[in-house]
C-alpha cells in the first residue's frame, strides 16, 4: 500500500510500509549506504507526518518482510496479543506517542502493553521522539530479570565485567576479573570474548570463571560469549555454564549469516534451563544485537537499519533472558557515522527494547575511524543513567585488548552510580559490604594488598 | 595541600600478565590525569592514522630499489569522509584510473599475455601502516618473487582504497595471482598494522571467503620477515593448486619463524 503526505503544495510518495520507515528515520550513515534514506530533510519530515497519521492497525495487516518467507515475520504476527492491544487498537502511531509520554502511563501500564506491540509499531513510534522522548519513556519503564541477582530494579544500575584478553590467557583474564572486581563491577554477568570460539577453551574459560565465583561467593553469573552451538558442546561435556549466549538479528537472513535460527535458540534455552544453576531466578539467556547487522550481511530485504534492530527484540523475548545489549558503536561509521549517530541509536534501541519489556543494557562504544571519542560516550552514559538503564560494560581503562573497541570503563560506572545515585544489585551490593570494598554510602573503600581477592589472581 | 600525585592501585603487579589497562587508580570515582592523557595519546595517534595520507614521494623513493614503473590511482571515494561512510565506493576506482589501466594494457605487448602476480599499496584505514611497512616488505618480497622467475605487473599505489579494489586492479592489468597491501583499522595501541590479502584469479565481485589474509604485519607485530616467508608461501601453493581463500588451507606454521 502507498502512503503519502503533502507539504506547502507539494505531495511525497512513500511506495510502501517500509519505505515510508525508512524515510521517516533520522538521518544514518547505514540507511544512506543502502539507499533507503530520505533524500531531504524535508522529505524526512514529510514521512514523519504520513507516519504519525497511519493506524496501529496497518502495522498487523501489512508487514515490512514477506510473512511467507521470513521466521521472524511469522512470529511477531503469530504471537501478537490482540487483548493487550485493545486499549491502543484506535490510535495512530502520531497518538501512540502522546499516549506513552502522557501522565497516565506508567510502569504497570506498559507492563500489560507490551505482548500487544509489534516491534515495527514501536520503532515507527520512536522515529517521531526526539531523544528527551526516548529517555521519558524508557525511564517509566520496569524490567527485572533474575539469576543469582536481581537485575533491573529502580535505583539500581548494574555492569557486566568484561575481562577479555587477546590469547585468553588465564592470568591476564583473572587480573583484569580482580580489577574490576575491586571497582564494585561484574553484576550484570562476568562475560567473556573468547580469541578462538574452541569449545575447548571455552570449557576452561567457563571452569575458571565458575571456580572464582565460587570461591569469593560472588552472586552474579558468568559467561563465555561463544556462538550458541559451542556452547551447546560445552554443556554436553558438563561444563558449568551459567547462561547461553548468541548474537541475534531482525531477519530470517541474517540469523541464517549467523549461523541460527528460533528452533536452534530455542535447544540452546532449553538446555541451559534444564542445567537449574540460578539462585533468585531461571532468566538464562542472554542476546546481543546492534543496528546494522542485517545491511553488513545484505540481509536487510530493504528495511532501515533501526527498524530491524526492533524485529531482533522480537526474538529475543521469546525466551525471557536475563539480559539483552545492544552493542551500539562497534559495527563502524558506515552504519552510525559520529558521536551523534551513535547516541541517538543507544537511547533508541534502549528505548524500544524496554517497550518491548526487555531488559536491556547498551554497550557504549565506538571504533577508532567512526567520528566518536570519549567525550560522547560520557555524554551517552550519562543520558542512559537518567533513562535507567539496566546494564552497561565494565571494560579496564575502557580499551578492549582483544576486540579492539573502546567502551566503559569501571571508572565511568562509578561516575554514573555517583551522580544518579544508583546502587549496584542488591544481593551484590550485600557481597561488596561483606568484602569490605564498598561502605555503606556506596563509594568505593581503599584496598589493602592483604585484600584476599588477589589470592584469586595469584592462582 | 601541597601535592596530589597520581596513585596506581595496590594490585599494579598484575600488569605483567595482561595489556589491559588495570590498576589505573582513580581520584574520587575518575581516572587519575596521568592514565587519562596515556589514553587520549593512543586515541590520538589512532585518529591520525585514519585521517593520515600516503607519503607518495617517500615511498617511490623507497620502491626505486626495484626497479618497477609505479602506477598511481584513486578509488571513487572523493576523500575521507566519503570513504569512511560509503566501503562500496572504495572498493572501486575511478574513471581516469580505469582508463589509465586500460590504456597501459591496451598498448602493451606484454600484459596481452598477463603477468603471475599484482602487487597492490592500498592507505585503507592506516596509510601510516602503509607509509612505515610497505616499502621494506615489498622490496623483500619483490626480491624473492624474482628468483623464483615470476613475472610481475607494475606497482599499484591506490588512494582512499579497500582491499577489494586490489582484485579490479589486478583483473584489469591481467595478473594471475594479486597482493594487496593495505593499512588496518587503527587499535588504540597499534595505529600502524599492515594487512596483506591474496587472491588467486582476481576479478571484481569477489568477497573474503575467496581471499587470504596475514595481518598485524609491523615490527611488534608480525614482523616483516615472517611476513615475506608467509606471503611466499601462500602464493606458492595458489599457483600450484590453481586457488585461494577457504579451500586454501594454510597449513604455514608461523611458530617456525619465532627465534
Amino acid at each position: 500500500m502507498a502512503y503519502r503526505c503533502t507539504v506547502r503544495n507539494f505531495t511525497y510518495h512513500f511506495d510502501d510500509l517500509k519505505m515510508l520507515l525508512a524515510k521517516a528515520t533520522p538521518l544514518r550513515s547505514g540507511d544512506q549506504l543502502a539507499g533507503v534514506a530520505a533524500q531531504t530533510a524535508e522529505e524526512r519530515v514529510a514521512a514523519q507526518m504520513a507516519l504519525a497519521d497511519l493506524p496501529l492497525t496497518t502495522f498487523l495487516n501489512e508487514a515490512v518482510i514477506p510473512y511467507e518467507t521470513d521466521e521472524i515475520t511469522r512470529l511477531i504476527l503469530d504471537t501478537h496479543d490482540a487483548n493487550a492491544f485493545a486499549p491502543i487498537k484506535s490510535l495512530t502511531v502520531g497518538e501512540l506517542r502522546n499516549y506513552l509520554l502522557s501522565d497516565e502511563v506508567d510502569a504497570p501500564t506498559l507492563t500489560n502493553l507490551q505482548p500487544g506491540l509489534t516491534p515495527e509499531m514501536v520503532a515507527a513510534v520512536s522515529k517521531l521522539m526526539r531523544n528527551q522522548d526516548l529517555i521519558t519513556v524508557s525511564a517509566k519503564c520496569e524490567v527485572i530479570t533474575r539469576f543469582r541477582d536481581t537485575i533491573g530494579l529502580k535505583g539500581r544500575f548494574s555492569t557486566r565485567l568484561q575481562p577479555n584478553h587477546p590469547t585468553d590467557d588465564f592470568r591476564g583474564v583473572a587480573a583484569s576479573i580482580v580489577d574490576g572486581l575491586f571497582y564494585g563491577s561484574g553484576d550484570a554477568v562476568i562475560g567473556i570474548n573468547p580469541a578462538t570460539d574452541h569449545v575447548r577453551t571455552v570449557v576452561r574459560l567457563v571452569d575458571m570463571m565458575d571456580q572464582i565465583r565460587q570461591r569469593f561467593e560472588i552472586p552474579t553469573q558468568t559467561c563465555v560469549l561463544s556462538h550458541i552451538t559451542t556452547t551447546l558442546q560445552a554443556i554436553e561435556q558438563g561444563a558449568p555454564v551459567d547462561l547461553m549466549f548468541q548474537s541475534i538479528g531482525g531477519t530470517e537472513a541474517v540469523n541464517s549469516s549467523f549461523g541460527i535460527n528460533t528452533a536452534l535458540l530455542r535447544e540452546g534455552f532449553e538446555a541451559t534451563r534444564a542445567l537449574k544453576r540460578g539462585t533468585v531466578g531461571q532468566n538464562v539467556m542472554y542476546f546481543e544485537t546492534g543496528q546494522g547487522s542485517a545491511l553488513s550481511a545484505n540481509a536487510h530485504h530493504g528495511v532501515d537499519q533501526q527498524t530491524c534492530e526492533v524485529r531482533a527484540y522480537a526474538v529475543a523475548r521469546l525466551f525471557e533472558p536475563l539480559l539483552v545489549n545492544t552493542v551500539v558503536g562497534f559495527i563502524g561509521p558506515e552504519y552510525l557515522y559520529n558521536g551523534k549517530q551513535i547516541i541517538r541509536a543507544g537511547l533508541e534501541d534502549h528505548c524500544c527494547g524496554k517497550l518491548l519489556g526487555l531488559p536491556m543494557g547498551v554497550d557504549i562504544c565506538y571504533t577508532n575511524h567512526a567520528e566518536a571519542d570519549q567525550d560522547d560516550m560520557d555524554t551517552l552514559l550519562t543520558l542512559l543513567g537518567t533513562a535507567g538503564v539496566n546494564f552497561i560494560m565494565g571494560i579496564p581503562g575502557a580499551d578492549d585488548v582483544m576486540l579492539h573497541y573502546q567502551s566503559t570503563s569501571f571508572h565511568d560506572a562509578l561516575y554514573l552510580r555517583d551522580l544518579c545515585r544508583l546502587r549496584p544489585a542488591p544481593e551484590f551490593e550485600a557481597w561488596l559490604l561483606r568484602m569490605e570494598l564498598m561502605n555503606a554510602d556506596g563509594k568505593l573503600m581503599p584496598v589493602k594488598n592483604t585484600h584476599r581477592l588477589l589470592q584469586a589472581a595469584g592462582l | 595541600m601541597s601535592h596530589l600525585p597520581d596513585q596506581p592501585d595496590p594490585w599494579a603487579f598484575l600488569q605483567s600478565h595482561t595489556s589491559a589497562r588495570i590498576a589505573r587508580g582513580r581520584t574520587g570515582h575518575s581516572l587519575p590525569t596521568r592514565a587519562l592523557l596515556d589514553f587520549q595519546l593512543d586515541h590520538a595517534r589512532a585518529r591520525d592514522a585514519v585521517y593520515s595520507e600516503l607519503e607518495r614521494d617517500t615511498l617511490l623513493t623507497q620502491l626505486q630499489v626495484i626497479q618497477q614503473p609505479v602506477l598511481q590511482l584513486h578509488s571513487r571515494a572523493a576523500d575521507r569522509q566519503q570513504y569512511l561512510q560509503r566501503p562500496d565506493l572504495g572498493r572501486k576506482l575511478d574513471e581516469k584510473s580505469l582508463s589509465h589501466l586500460h590504456h597501459l594494457t591496451g598498448v602493451s605487448g606484454k600484459s596481452a599475455q598477463g603477468f603471475d602476480l599484482s602487487i597492490v599499496l592500498v592507505d585503507g584505514l592506516s596509510a601510516t601502516a602503509i607509509n612505515r611497512h610497505a616499502g621494506a616488505v615489498v622490496s623483500r618480497l619483490v626480491e624473492e618473487i624474482r628468483a623464483l622467475g615470476w613475472s610481475l605487473a607494475p606497482l599499484c599505489l591506490v588512494e582512499q582504497g579497500r582491499v577489494a579494489i586490489g582484485d579490479e586492479i589486478a583483473h584489469a592489468l591481467k595478473a594471475e595471482t594479486v597482493v594487496v597491501l593495505i593499512g588496518e583499522r587503527p587499535g588504540l595501541t597499534s595505529p600502524d598494522s599492515m594487512g596483506a590479502y591474496l587472491t588467486f584469479g582476481p576479478q571484481p565481485g569477489l568477497t573474503d571467503e575467496s581471499r587470504n589474509c596475514i595481518s598485524n604485519i609491523r615490527p611488534e607485530g608480525f614482523p616483516y620477515e615472517a611476513a615475506v616467508q608467509k606471503l611466499l608461501y601462500l602464493l606458492t601453493e595458489m599457483k600450484t593448486r590453481r586457488l585461494s581463500g577457504v579451500l586454501l588451507k594454510d597449513e604455514f606454521d608461523d611458530n617456525l619463524l619465532t627465534p
